[in-house]
């Protein structure tokens, strides 16, 4: 179109100018559905991420719910366990349950005989089978001297094998299971009396030592105790502060220096919170190590600033109209803040309290340094009492030498799973129900 | 509204929570016990069956590694103060002297048996004999220079036959423990400062130049020759099991706990085995210890009672409940002693 380097312009014909429109339309189009692909592969990634992560997970994990399980037909010798005759609590505690077991076990296989042999046979149960044996018989000392017919827990071994967690060919010389272990499991198996049940331990059950035997009860109470504190301690708390910076205070430096603080704290990384309880709690106002109260305590310090936000957030979105007609009439300002205000503000403050809560419950650092990551096989019942928490109990597992806890691993990993799904979805249903769109 | 009644009631609750939670600190009926990991699945196994027993509260066990457990334990005498410590090495003097210091002045060491720090390969992979001084060589940064006796170089070797015409041509790959771990500690004092030793003109830098020595014993490849694999051993052990060629290092509990899948390699000629890593035959090994403050002997209830069952035969026998957890117990005739001090409550010689 140029004659001697000189453009020359001529007014473009109506179909030029079209195809031109056109052209430019069609990249303009190609733009815009690539960028919404470039989104899509976005969302899809993500998914695919989360996606395996469960899968792995479940995949892991979901064998956690049935465990193996012997069926014994247990005499209450009343010579093992109350020789005396008196049917004293104290004697029946003490008394070897480990006896029965044996004797039910030799029972089912008569021809055994010989130290190893029947060493090798009690192996196969779990040594929680003599405690359970104990635990009915203080529950119904009238047992004694009676016949049942009970399923008690395997070993870890026996679950493992029949879980296909051990394969059946890499038995031999070294292997975890002997020839003659197998045979009797496979008898055992053919006669109906081993087989894989709901594993009711894992739920009722605090930690311990032997996989088959540890459950995620202590964690999980240790859990509810510290959230139900935190919830107790930082709703309030970030309630009354949020109400009083956004409705009460007057603009100026220093509520424009408390926002940044707290906007600061949000972002602290959760450790400095712990070695701050430690300093604090348990160093200067002596608090017992390992207690929910002080981890709760910490958790408060660490949910304060998402509920402050979350809540502040809510309260500004409440438009002024409303106050404005409150004030109108007649009403105080604290008339106007409780009632109206606030409920309108409800569902957004709930839902960032719920999103903190979350938050807390997934928290492991600071529980390191106040003493929370420990070994506690008690159920805690109390505020005080030493407990741990779920994804302790996580970290704790996963770092266990024995087999069986890679599986309780995930297994806990699918009970923590489930309780943030629930509370996320709590939030999102909170506030689809009550927000109010202005 | 229903919510509007929420804001009151949790404020009660708040301060009914505040004033029913202060805490009683002039009691605890349980045991605690902090320290190393290491020795925390044999302590939480006799804490587990102790407080079966019924008699007396389940004791507390906490993870927080050998160094923090001391730190905790020599802090003071009283029941906020943790009443046992674990150890994967001996207490040393400056922490025993930080004890006295807070009052802590009489502590009672227990033996409780050997781990046995361990190089493993899965039993897909060829099995290996080698010695501290082949893994020195595969695994040191800097090694001596066989042309030049006294001169370093970088380590050149990428397979194991270039450390040793004996070993086959596999590349090197080792997994093993980061520097924060004891494990990591165990596995440079028990195996590297051995297999440096065996040159003639280091050793003698132990005595002349401790920090050179230190320096080239101690410091380990960082070209990924040597794999810092985290603290976590299980999941070394599950690399092991994808990787045939890679050889791990992790304690014997861990071995012993994966027999089917793993082979222990022998360490110049010796197989990591119960028996000889009990008679200390196998070079790789470490006691383990835990220390009671006596003074809370006697005051939480229980800690007599514990000790007891810590050295019985139930536990620290050979074919006891710790052997099958992968713990080596000292021998009869170590154990005897081991336990009359220990019931004694005989106080810790240094």
């Amino acid at each position: 179109m140029s004659e001697e380097g000189k453009p020359v312009r001529r007014p473009r014909t109506p179909r030029e100018t079209q195809e031109l429109v056109e052209r430019s339309l069609r990249r303009r189009y190609g733009a815009e559905r690539r960028f919404r692909a470039y989104g899509l592969c976005a969302v899809i990634l993500g998914i695919a991420f989360v996606a395996f992560l469960f899968a792995t997970i479940l995949a892991q994990g979901v064998s956690v719910f049935r465990q193996a399980y012997v069926q014994l037909d247990v005499f209450y010798d009343p010579e093992v366990i109350d020789p005396s005759g008196t049917r004293r609590e104290d004697d029946l505690r003490l008394a070897d349950y480990e006896a029965l077991v044996r004797t039910a076990l030799r029972a089912e296989f008569p021809g055994i005989e010989g130290r190893r042999d029947v060493r090798q046979l009690t192996r196969l149960v779990s040594s929680g089978a003599a405690h359970e044996l104990q635990r009915r018989v203080l529950a119904n000392p009238g047992l004694v001297g009676q016949r049942e017919r009970v399923w008690l827990l395997a070993s870890a071994d026996v679950d493992l094998l029949l879980k296909g967690e051990i394969a059946r060919d890499e038995i031999g010389e070294e292997g975890r299971l002997s020839e003659e272990q197998l045979a009797w499991i496979d008898t055992l198996r053919e006669r109906g009396r081993l087989e894989l049940r709901f594993n009711r331990t894992f739920f009722v059950n605090g930690d311990s030592r032997e996989p088959e035997q540890a459950g995620v009860r202590g964690a999980v109470m240790g859990s509810f105790f510290t959230l139900l504190l935190t919830l107790i301690l930082s709703f309030p708390i970030g309630v009354a502060a949020a109400v009083y910076l956004e409705e009460f205070a007057p603009r100026n430096r220093w509520t424009d220096l408390i926002e940044v603080n707290i906007n600061n704290l949000a972002a602290v990384p959760s450790i400095v919170f712990g070695l701050l309880g430690l300093a604090v709690f348990i160093g200067f106002f002596g608090l017992p190590r390992s207690a929910p109260l002080v981890g709760a305590l910490v958790l408060t310090l660490l949910t304060l600033p998402t509920i402050i936000i979350a809540a502040r957030a809510a309260l500004k979105a409440v438009p002024p109209s409303i106050r404005d007609a409150a004030l109108a009439m007649g009403a105080s300002p604290i008339q106007t803040v409780v009632h109206h205000v606030l409920p309108l503000a409800m569902p957004g403050i709930l839902t960032g309290t719920i999103i903190g809560m979350a938050r807390a419950l997934g928290e492991t650092a600071p529980l390191l340094m106040i003493g929370m990551v420990a070994f506690i096989v008690d159920v805690p019942s109390g505020f005080t009492d030493p407990a741990t928490a779920l994804p302790v109990q996580i970290f704790l597992w996963s770092d266990s030498p024995e087999r069986g806890f890679v599986e309780r691993t995930s297994g806990a990993i699918i009970v923590l799973l489930a309780f943030l799904i629930v509370m996320n979805t709590a939030a999102v249903l909170l506030r689809r129900r009550f927000e109010r769109r202005w | 509204m229903a919510r509007r009644s929420l804001l009151p009631a949790v404020a009660v609750a708040a301060g009914l929570a505040l004033s029913t939670g202060t805490p009683a600190q002039t009691a605890r009926d349980y045991i605690s016990i902090v320290g190393s990991s290491t020795v925390y699945p044999f302590t939480t196994t006799v804490a587990e069956r102790f407080g079966r027993g019924g008699r007396f509260r389940t004791p507390k066990v906490e993870s927080t590694g050998t160094g923090g457990g001391i730190k905790l334990f020599c802090n003071g005498v009283g029941v906020q103060h943790p009443d046992i410590v674990n150890a994967s090495r001996r207490i040393k003097p400056s922490e025993v002297e930080a004890c006295t210091k807070n009052g802590v002045k009489e502590i009672v060491e227990i033996k409780i048996g050997y781990d046995g720090l361990t190089l493993s390969r899965s039993r897909k992979g060829t099995p290996m004999k080698l010695t501290r001084r082949d893994v020195f060589l595969a695994l040191a940064k800097e090694i001596p220079d066989p042309a030049k006796p006294g001169a370093l170089i970088p380590n050149p070797h990428r397979t194991w036959r270039d450390v040793n015409p004996t070993l086959p041509a596999e590349r090197i790959e080792v997994l093993g423990p980061p520097p924060t771990s004891g494990t990591r500690d165990s596995f440079v004092e028990l195996v590297m400062e051995p297999g440096c030793s065996a040159f003639e003109w280091i050793r003698k830098l132990k005595d002349s130049e401790e920090n050179r020595f230190r320096r080239i014993c101690h410091t380990l490849r960082e070209d990924g020759v040597y794999v810092e694999a985290g603290e976590n051993d299980n999941l070394i052990v599950q690399k092991l099991g994808a990787n045939p060629n890679a050889v791990g290092i992790f304690g014997y509990s861990f071995l012993e706990e994966n027999e089917d899948r793993l082979r222990g390699l022998a360490l110049d000629g010796v197989v990591p085995t119960y028996e000889s890593i009990a008679d200390g035959s196998y070079p790789a090994s470490r006691a383990l210890y835990i220390y009671v403050k006596k003074a809370h002997v006697g005051v939480i209830p229980g800690l007599r009672e514990f000790i007891a069952e810590y050295v019985s035969d139930r536990a620290l026998g050979e074919e006891g409940y710790l052997a099958d957890k992968g713990l080596v117990p000292p021998m009869d005739g170590e154990r005897d002693r081991i336990r009359a001090d220990a019931l004694a409550l005989a106080n810790l010689k240094l």
